[in-house]
C-alpha cells in the first residue's frame, strides 16, 4: 500500500511536472539564479579567505641578530619561540643565506656585490616569527622584548626587532572588514534569492489552488495531494543544481579573463575544479531541499481543511 | 442514511444560509433540492461533503457525526461521497481516463481494479472513445459526463449533484438526468439542487423546496413550484 501510493505519487510529480509546461520552466529559472549565487558566493567567499590568509601569512616578525650571535643561541630562542601557543612557527635564515638572498635580489649592481666582497658578510642570522593568529603578534613582541634585556644570554644576540605594529593593525583591520561584508553581503544576497524562489513556487501552486480543492473533495488525502507537488520541487530543484553547476564553470572562466589585466587577477578557476565535488553536492542539495520546502509550504496553504 | 438536526448557518456578515432546518433522507431516495439562488441549496450539500460546518445543529451521515470527525477521516468519508457539481470541477491537467482513475488511486484501490474499472465506467457514460482528451478537449455535456464517471467510480453510496445541469443545453441535461435515475435504480442514493423546472416535472420524486433558508415544502412525489 505504501509502496504503491509513493509509486504513485513520484509518477504525478513527473506527468505534472512535464504537463505544467511553463509554470515548471519558471520555477527551474528562479531556481537556477539562486543556486547560480549560492555557487559563486561559495567560490568568491573561498577565493576572498584564501586571499586574506595569504596576507596574514605575510606578516611576520622578523628578528635580526647580531653578526657574531653564535647560532647555539639563535637555536635555543628559536625552540623557547616555538613553544609559545602563540606561535605557529619559526623559520630560521643562516648568515649565509641572507647574504645569498642579498646577492640574488642585487645581481644586477655589480658595484654593491663588489664592495660586498671587500667587507665580508655584514649580515646576522634571521628569526621569521609566524603568529597562529595576527593578533597575537604583541605578546610575541613582548616576549621577544623581555628575552632581549635578560641576561639568559651572555651578551645581548638580538640585533632589531622589526615588527611594524601599524601595518599589521590597519592590515588586520582591512581583513576583519572584508570578511565581515563578504558575510552579510552573501547572507542578503542568499536570503534574497530564497525568498524569490520560495514565492515563484508558491505562485506556481497557486496556480493549482482549484485544483486541490477538487481533489480533496473527491476525498484524497492531503499527504497524496501536497506528494506530486513536492516530487515536482525535487525534479526543479536537481534541474537547476545541474544547470547552475555547468553555468559556474564558463563564468569563472570568464571573471579570470576580464580580470587578468588586474593586479594578480581574480582566478577562482583552481577553486571550482578542486571543489566540483563539494559545490555540485551542495547545490544539489539546496536545490532539493528549497524545492522541497517552498512546495510544501506552499502546497499548504490551499490544503488547509 | 443522512441526517439533518436543527441545522442553522450563518455566515460572518449575518447573512442566514440555513435556518433551523431539520431533514431525514432515506438509503435509497432520490431527492431533489430547490429554490431560489441563496435558498441555502449549496450549503446544505457542502455540509454533508463537511466543505462547511453548521453555526448550530449537527449531520449525520448514518450514525456519524460529520462535524465532529478528526480531520484525517474527513477524506475517508468523502470517499464515500460521489459529487458532481454545475462547473465539472475537473483536474485540467489530468486526461478524462487519469481524472476518474485519480478518484481511485486516492481511495488506495490497486492499479489492477484501475484498470479494469475506468474503461468501464468511462464506457459506461459513453466516452470510451475519448478516454485520452484533456478536459479542455471536450464539450461541456462530455465533461459533466466525466465528472459523473469520477463520481461513481468508487460505487458510493451517497452521489451529491449541485446544479450538475446548470450549464448544459437541454439534449445533455436530459441526458444527464438519465444517467442520474440509473445511478438511482442501482441503489445510490442521490440529491440533486437544480433550478430547472422541467427536470423535477419529469423525475416526480421527491421533493424538498427552501426558501430563505427554511423548508417550506417537502413532497414525496413533487413538482417545482415556488
Amino acid at each position: 500500500m505504501m509502496w504503491i501510493t509513493t509509486k504513485r505519487i513520484i509518477r504525478a510529480g513527473f506527468i505534472g511536472f512535464w504537463r505544467s509546461g511553463y509554470v515548471s520552466v519558471s520555477s527551474v529559472l528562479v531556481l537556477t539564479v539562486t543556486l547560480f549565487v549560492i555557487g559563486m558566493l561559495m567560490l568568491s567567499s573561498a577565493f576572498l579567505e584564501s586571499t586574506l590568509t595569504n596576507l596574514e601569512d605575510r606578516v611576520d616578525i622578523s628578528v635580526t641578530f647580531k653578526a657574531d650571535a653564535p647560532e647555539v643561541e639563535i637555536r635555543a630562542l628559536q625552540v623557547a619561540l616555538e613553544e609559545l601557543p602563540e606561535v605557529r612557527s619559526v623559520i630560521y635564515t643562516s648568515r649565509a643565506e641572507e647574504l645569498r638572498n642579498f646577492e640574488q635580489r642585487h645581481q644586477d649592481n655589480s658595484l654593491l656585490i663588489q664592495s660586498l666582497n671587500e667587507v665580508g658578510n655584514p649580515f646576522g642570522a634571521r628569526l621569521s616569527v609566524l603568529a597562529t593568529n595576527p593578533s597575537q603578534y604583541e605578546v610575541i613582541a613582548r616576549f621577544l622584548d623581555s628575552h632581549s634585556d635578560s641576561q639568559i644570554f651572555s651578551e645581548p644576540i638580538i640585533d632589531q626587532v622589526s615588527f611594524k605594529r601599524d601595518i599589521i593593525d590597519k592590515l588586520l583591520g582591512v581583513i576583519d572588514t572584508s570578511r565581515t561584508i563578504s558575510l552579510t553581503v552573501s547572507s542578503l544576497l542568499i536570503a534574497l534569492s530564497i525568498l524569490v524562489t520560495f514565492t515563484t513556487i508558491s505562485l506556481a501552486i497557486y496556480v493549482s489552488r482549484e485544483e486541490i480543492s477538487v481533489m480533496r473533495l473527491v476525498g484524497a488525502a492531503n499527504s497524496y495531494i501536497r506528494g506530486p507537488f513536492m516530487v515536482q520541487g525535487v525534479i526543479a530543484g536537481l534541474i537547476s543544481a545541474f544547470i547552475a553547476t555547468s553555468l559556474l564553470y564558463p563564468s569563472v572562466v570568464w571573471v579570470r579573463n576580464a580580470t587578468a589585466g588586474v593586479y594578480g587577477g581574480v582566478n577562482l578557476v583552481p577553486y571550482f575544479l578542486d571543489n566540483f565535488a563539494q559545490i555540485f553536492l551542495t547545490l544539489l542539495l539546496s536545490g532539493i531541499v528549497l524545492g522541497v520546502i517552498s512546495s510544501f509550504l506552499a502546497a499548504r496553504k490551499y490544503l488547509k481543511v | 442514511m443522512i441526517y439533518f438536526d436543527k441545522v442553522s448557518k450563518i455566515y460572518f456578515d449575518n447573512s442566514v444560509a440555513l435556518d433551523d432546518v431539520s431533514l431525514t433522507i432515506e438509503p435509497g431516495e432520490f431527492v431533489s433540492i430547490v429554490g431560489h439562488s441563496g435558498a441555502g441549496k449549496s450549503t446544505l450539500l457542502k455540509m454533508i461533503l463537511a466543505e462547511e460546518r453548521p453555526t448550530t445543529g449537527s449531520v449525520f451521515f448514518e450514525s456519524v457525526n460529520v462535524h465532529a470527525l478528526p480531520k484525517n477521516q474527513v477524506p475517508h468519508l468523502r470517499r464515500r461521497i460521489g459529487s458532481v457539481f454545475q462547473d465539472f470541477r475537473l483536474l485540467p491537467n489530468k486526461t478524462a481516463y487519469e481524472n476518474i482513475a485519480f478518484t481511485m488511486e486516492a481511495a488506495g484501490r490497486t492499479d489492477d481494479e484501475i484498470a479494469s474499472d475506468v474503461p468501464h465506467v468511462l464506457e459506461l457514460i459513453g466516452l470510451g472513445n475519448k478516454m485520452w482528451h484533456f478536459p479542455f478537449e471536450l464539450s461541456g455535456g462530455e465533461r459533466q459526463r466525466i465528472a459523473i464517471g469520477r463520481a461513481i467510480v468508487n460505487q458510493p453510496e451517497l452521489l451529491i449533484a449541485d446544479e450538475p445541469t446548470g450549464n448544459l443545453d437541454p439534449l445533455n441535461t436530459h441526458e444527464i438526468i438519465q444517467i442520474f435515475k440509473k445511478i438511482n435504480d442501482l441503489g445510490t442514493t442521490v440529491i440533486l439542487t437544480t433550478h430547472n423546472k422541467g427536470v423535477i416535472d419529469s423525475l416526480s420524486k421527491r421533493v424538498v423546496t427552501l426558501e430563505n433558508g427554511r423548508i417550506s415544502r417537502d413532497n414525496k412525489e413533487g413538482r417545482y413550484i415556488i
